[in-house]
């Protein structure tokens, strides 16, 4: 009787997970597989031929697989840490109860995230055009314009002030949370303590924050490996390629040249590695400072 | 105010120990909230730069005119001369909504089924899909381009919306949500005749009412501002999303910024606008990813 029930049980809880689990072999893992077995193919188009390591020997002579790889790390490096920062230091500006307008500014901060990529992607390009609202203001304060789309540095730059400007909320909101649950009879004692608020930010908040600092920076990682959306449409992975990432290069390997789809895949395995690589970094890096 | 006023105060600021202590509360209060300013100013500049710009003719957005002009009807009425704005708006709004309705289903019933069935095989699968989370799109974009195209299904909304029905974010929201969910109820409803499936429908479904809100907001957010997917399935002009479209008019030869304004507010005024109806929810739907 007992055992009748637990098998009815067992049948009901495929039924229920059946549809997905269908669907995600289909699109997902297969793709997967698939990709992966692609990775050893070369040839144009839907002709295939096994070709061993030929595709990873090419991505080492490839100078634009090089550059899109060196350019998707520059963002990385650059734009994680800053954007992170910048996010944690708005939520203990704005977990403090008693800050005056404290939800006007959180919705600010926060409404740059409910654009989507393309549209704020588009706004951006015309601000910072050659005579755009941007360089306006920047001569009348006395300065020479800044050649933003022209010019491989202030392309970057760019790329980076248009990421940041649209994810800073996003992030700012997982913190503000995280604060939420902090218990505030803590801070209070620092603070009776004569401890500093710097030492209280350092010694206190950060190691509090610490596994969802972990979580929006592996979040923000991946995101920023598959970078697309900004740099085709605010430079065009220009000028000479200076904003072209990896997800682009794919994108231009498959779509716009002769489709080379075995090359293709290799250079997105290449950020599949990459995700697990950094995300194994940063565990372990947290890790190490838990156990101290 | 006399001299005399003037040497007390100075006498109290040196000789009293709060006094700079004070005075620097003050100053880290007043950067505080110039720091806040600036941000909030920055964040909110873009917005007003797009309505603005919909007021004003292509070469004074191009020279960075930031003041409301009078060329809104102009802009409007060019835009909907080169698009086929109902037909964008139909293609953008039926992807959003036919996607988060079936990723709905199918996520949240898988989501429910991890949660209240356990098994340990299932829970393996549970775990590996977890590990799958982290496979960026890019990696299976190229695999499932061909899928596409050998099934024929090359420019039609099915490609663009069945493969993000299954999503694993959802699934994996929605068993954390079930955790909430009373065991007393499903108990009560199987005493009461009611199937596992009807148990789902009648009371699962009007108990776990707000975190449906929420992942309705996140999904339709995402297939409404999906990008790359379509911009490589939907390839005919009259398929193409609102996204798109934006995004092509940019890509003109010589692009009318006063247009590209216009169809930047049509792409971002229905998210926004949940937004806003929705805060609170929308806010508590982000997050519910982390408790």
């Amino acid at each position: 009787m007992a055992a009748r029930i637990v098998t009815r049980e067992h049948i009901t809880g495929w039924m229920f997970v059946a549809p997905a689990l269908i669907l995600l072999g289909i699109f997902m893992i297969f793709p997967i597989a698939w990709s992966l077995w692609m990775t050893a193919q070369t040839g144009r188009g839907l002709n295939f031929a096994f070709g061993g390591f030929a595709n990873i020997q090419r991505l080492l002579g490839d100078t634009v697989f090089l550059r899109a790889l060196g350019n998707t790390m520059v963002f990385l490096v650059v734009q994680v840490p800053i954007m992170i920062t910048l996010a944690l230091l708005f939520a203990v500006a704005l977990n403090d109860t008693k800050l005056w307008g404290r939800s006007f500014f959180r919705t600010a901060i926060f409404l740059p995230c409910v654009t989507s990529l393309v549209a704020y992607a588009v706004l951006f390009k015309s601000m910072f055009s050659a005579e755009g609202v941007i360089n306006t203001a920047i001569t009348a304060i006395g300065f020479a314009p800044i050649p933003w789309l022209t010019d491989p540095f202030w392309a970057k730059v760019l790329i980076v002030l248009a990421i940041t400007w649209r994810w800073t909320g996003y992030n700012m909101i997982f913190y503000l949370a995280a604060l939420q649950n902090v218990d505030r009879s803590i801070y209070e004692a620092a603070r009776i303590d004569g401890v500093p608020p710097w030492a209280r930010f350092v010694y206190l908040t950060l190691p509090m924050l610490k596994p969802v600092i972990l979580f929006t920076t592996v979040i923000s990682t991946i995101g920023t490996l598959q970078l697309f959306d900004e740099p085709y449409n605010i430079t065009q992975g220009g000028p000479a390629d200076a904003t072209l990432t990896l997800s682009y290069y794919i994108y231009n390997l498959t779509f716009k040249f002769m489709p080379s789809f075995g090359y293709s895949s290799t250079v997105s395995w290449v950020i599949v590695v990459l995700v697990g690589i950094l995300t194994f970094i940063q565990f372990m890096v947290t890790r190490e400072r838990q156990a101290k | 105010m006399t001299a005399n006023d003037t040497s007390i105060a100075l006498e109290r600021e040196t000789t009293t120990a709060m006094s700079p202590h004070v005075f620097f509360r003050y100053v880290r209060r007043t950067l505080l909230y110039v720091a806040l300013s600036i941000a909030a100013f920055v964040s909110i500049f873009p917005f007003y730069w797009m309505v603005v710009g919909s007021t004003n003719p292509s070469p004074d957005i191009a020279h960075g005119k930031a003041t409301f002009g009078t060329y809104l009807f102009q802009n409007i009425a060019t835009f909907f001369a080169t698009v086929d704005v109902p037909r964008m708006f139909f293609n953008s709004a039926f992807i959003a909504l036919v996607g988060t309705t079936l990723t709905l289903i199918v996520s949240s019933l898988a989501g429910y089924g991890f949660e209240m069935f356990k098994s340990r095989f299932r829970e393996r699968i549970f775990a590996f899909l977890l590990l799958m989370l982290s496979i960026p799109f890019a990696a299976i974009m190229v695999p499932l381009f061909i899928m596409m195209s050998r099934l024929g299904l090359i420019n039609t909304f099915t490609a663009v919306i069945v493969p993000g029905i299954a999503s694993i974010f959802i699934i994996f929201y929605f068993r954390q949500a079930s955790k909430a969910f009373p065991g007393e109820l499903r108990d009560a409803a199987r005493i009461d005749g009611l199937n596992e499936l009807q148990i789902f429908i009648y009371v699962y479904l009007p108990v776990m009412r707000s975190t449906y809100a929420a992942a309705i907001i996140i999904v339709f957010m995402a297939n409404w501002n999906n990008y790359l997917w379509p911009l490589i399935i939907l390839q005919t002009e009259q398929n193409k999303t609102v996204t798109l479209i934006v995004s092509a008019l940019s890509y003109a030869y010589v692009p009318d910024y006063g247009v590209i304004m216009i169809s930047a507010v049509f792409a971002t005024l229905p998210t926004v606008l949940i937004f806003f109806l929705l805060q609170r929810r929308f806010v508590e739907g982000l997050l519910g990813s982390v408790k």
